[in-house]
């Protein structure tokens, strides 16, 4: 029962990262029917800025409660700022182009920045310094730390602003128009233009914000981390049903649960053939389940297939 | 159709060149080249088979990597002393098929791969594709890598090795063999038979892409509505294009481990997907010769760059700051970029691509005058 419920609050803490990058593929797609995937790269250059940041502040003799913080903005403002680019320069050029055009771009995209911060950060892992005392609590004889509940939590909180950003200012009514109908949107005097590289930017940020969570929960940033990320984090968007924002946060929360209890109890299950090593196929199968079953996701009203 | 003088001169002169291709690159730049070129004629042959996806049917293989990963090690798995190792049981002396059977078991196999991917995928739109079989090449990876235990099936990361060489009509290609007098080394041997199977693949692709499924691949590229409009069963030709991608792959999986002799989970990684796209993308989609271009050019690229980047960095910087492994994808990265902004159908266009790519009025006039006619 322990290890059950120790699942669960991994999981949930692990789905909620998931969750923050599922948001970005979501949006992008609700608004231009693109997969961006280069996102989970914007997630990696994230927790890299802020790593290197971090460590600057630190040297600098910067206390660690205002460093924190200041190293996470500027993250999150170098990432909007590569988000506004990879759209400018890839995508915008491409948006009437045939479909298999920007997918490629995007490829192209992912590529360069996985290399880039090789030469820049190197190949080996970057240890994320620990600024919040772990204090673990028991709960129930599980285990959540200080930082869990902190990921948890101001993942909750961004989801939360984003949805009331969406729902209820000038901004999120122009891209729910432009997702809706960028043509009738345009002529009701909408800059599209401007509000989708809002959307990119809006999308960089939490993945900014995702990106340094994953390495203060692992304690760890390397330039690989963004790939495998992103490609659950895309599951997660499909699970939930993809163009949908509230899908995209049930569907990240759901593909971490199933990860972490698919890892805890597969050796169980398989009588010891298939171990935890396999944890990184979980989201795939879910996702070919996902397509086969309920191409539309659990929250989507879009049928997928729009040709 | 009569073979005109010209063209019979031709391929005369083109096969002559070729038979005396291994010698001259080993007289002038030694045997390492040879073996450059080898790998060169395999990636030709991984690249035709994804411009059977890519380039003729416009479905994104993201993964394409893992039918080569299949095919090779069936024939590893079937032609090495692994499987007596790990199973004494079972196979008291291992299976060692003879390669012609296992070639096209290869084949069938990772064309198996290709349906049961393709499937639940080709239903949707082509986006999810993508991502499924980048999915896909990852997990081939992670499995054979993890398939060592408790049943050792794939050795793991220290991959198989000892895999018996391929042998044509009772030739081992996998030592010299002299003929009329002509010392052919293995390396030249390999280079022979590589390219008889490039031929092949190249023969197999022009004459599909001349056929009625060749058409109904390009017609479902252009315009998927209006293609499945005509009557043409837009799933099953999709599913037909990606397990015929996968088959080419496979084969030259088995190919690349007979040749090898060794095969691990390392040679099969998505960077290496996303080279043999690249070839694609950089020759030109759907055009053999383009993509032959391309798969010359960025096999042969990173030797290049080894031989040039490196020494001029020495010379410039006293050390190397640039590895010429993270060049070589910085630049494959920047070209895919670059390539579709500025010449979206490649170097060597094809005809219809080109039109389509070009979006201009009096191409797309042109091109329903060409459908009509």
């Amino acid at each position: 029962m322990e290890i059950f419920l120790q699942q669960i609050i991994n999981g949930l803490v692990q789905g909620s990262v998931y969750a923050l990058v599922a948001l970005g593929y979501t949006m992008v797609y609700g608004i231009l029917g693109l997969i961006n995937f280069a996102h989970g790269e914007v997630v990696m250059i994230g927790a890299m800025l802020a790593l290197s940041s971090l460590t600057a502040l630190l040297g600098w003799g910067v206390t660690p409660l205002l460093a924190l913080p200041l190293s996470i903005s500027l993250a999150m403002l170098g990432c909007m700022v590569l988000g506004y680019s990879i759209e400018r320069i890839a995508y915008r050029p491409l948006r009437h182009a045939p479909r298999l055009a920007p997918l490629i771009t995007a490829i192209g995209v992912s590529i360069v920045l996985q290399n880039l911060a090789m030469m820049i950060w190197g190949r080996s892992y970057h240890s994320f310094p620990q600024l919040i005392a772990n204090n673990p609590h028991n709960i129930g004889g599980a285990i959540i730390n200080n930082i869990q509940i902190i990921i948890f939590v101001l993942a909750l909180a961004f989801m939360a602003g984003l949805m009331v950003v969406v729902n209820r200012t000038r901004l999120g009514r122009a891209m729910r128009a432009v997702a809706e109908n960028q043509h009738a949107a345009q002529l009701m005097g909408v800059d599209i233009n401007r509000v989708i590289s809002i959307t990119f930017m809006i999308g960089s940020a939490l993945a900014a914000i995702a990106g340094v969570m994953v390495s203060a929960n692992y304690g760890l940033a390397h330039y690989y981390m963004g790939f495998i990320l992103g490609l659950k984090a895309f599951t997660a968007a499909v699970l939930g049903g993809i163009g949908n924002l509230r899908g995209a946060m049930l569907g990240g929360l759901l593909l971490g649960l199933i990860e972490s209890l698919g890892a805890g109890y597969i050796g169980d299950l398989t009588g010891g053939f298939f171990g935890s090593n396999y944890q990184d196929v979980f989201a795939f199968f879910v996702l070919i389940a996902v397509l086969v079953l309920r191409p539309s996701g659990l929250l989507g009203e879009r049928l997928a297939e729009r040709a | 159709m009569k073979p005109d003088r010209k063209f019979v001169m031709l391929i005369a002169a083109l096969v002559i060149a070729l038979f005396f291709l291994p010698f001259v690159t080993d007289a002038l730049l030694g045997r390492g080249w040879v073996r450059i070129l080898d790998f060169a004629m395999l990636y030709i042959m991984l690249a035709l088979g994804l411009n059977i996806v890519v380039g003729y049917a416009g479905l994104l293989d993201l993964g394409y990597i893992a039918f080569f990963a299949v095919g090779a090690y069936c024939y590893a798995l079937t032609d090495s002393p692994h499987l007596a190792q790990a199973f004494p049981m079972l196979f008291p002396v291992g299976v060692h098929l003879p390669f012609w059977i296992v070639l096209p078991m290869a084949a069938l196999v990772a064309g198996g791969f290709g349906v049961l991917l393709g499937a639940p995928t080709l239903r949707l739109r082509g986006d999810y594709l993508a991502i499924v079989t980048l999915g896909f090449g990852e997990i081939i990876r992670i499995f054979l890598n993890n398939l060592n235990a408790p049943v050792n099936l794939t050795n793991g990361p220290q991959g198989i090795s000892f895999i018996d060489p391929i042998s044509v009509l009772c030739v081992s290609l996998n030592k010299t063999q002299t003929f009329f007098g002509i010392a052919f080394p293995s390396v030249h041997l390999y280079f022979y038979l590589f390219l008889a199977f490039t031929a092949l693949v190249i023969f197999v692709s022009q004459r599909l892409e001349k056929s009625r499924i060749g058409r109904a691949w390009m017609a479902i590229r252009e315009d998927e509505v209006a293609a499945s409009a005509m009557g043409i069963n837009t799933r099953n030709l999709k599913l037909l294009a990606f397990a015929m991608g996968a088959m080419f792959g496979g084969a030259s999986g088995a190919l690349f481990a007979g040749f090898q002799g060794f095969v691990s989970p390392e040679s099969f990684s998505l960077m290496e997907s996303i080279m043999v796209l690249c070839m694609v993308v950089l020759g030109g989609m759907g055009n053999i010769a383009g993509v032959i271009l391309g798969g010359v050019l960025l096999a042969l690229l990173p030797e290049v760059l080894r031989n040039i980047v490196v020494p001029l960095q020495q010379a410039l910087f006293g050390r190397t700051l640039v590895d010429p492994e993270s060049l070589r994808m910085l630049l494959f990265g920047s070209a895919l970029i670059v390539m579709m902004l500025y010449r979206p159908a490649g170097l060597l266009p094809s005809r219809l691509r080109r039109r389509e790519f070009g979006g201009d009025d009096a191409a797309a006039e042109e091109s329903v005058y060409d459908a009509t006619h």
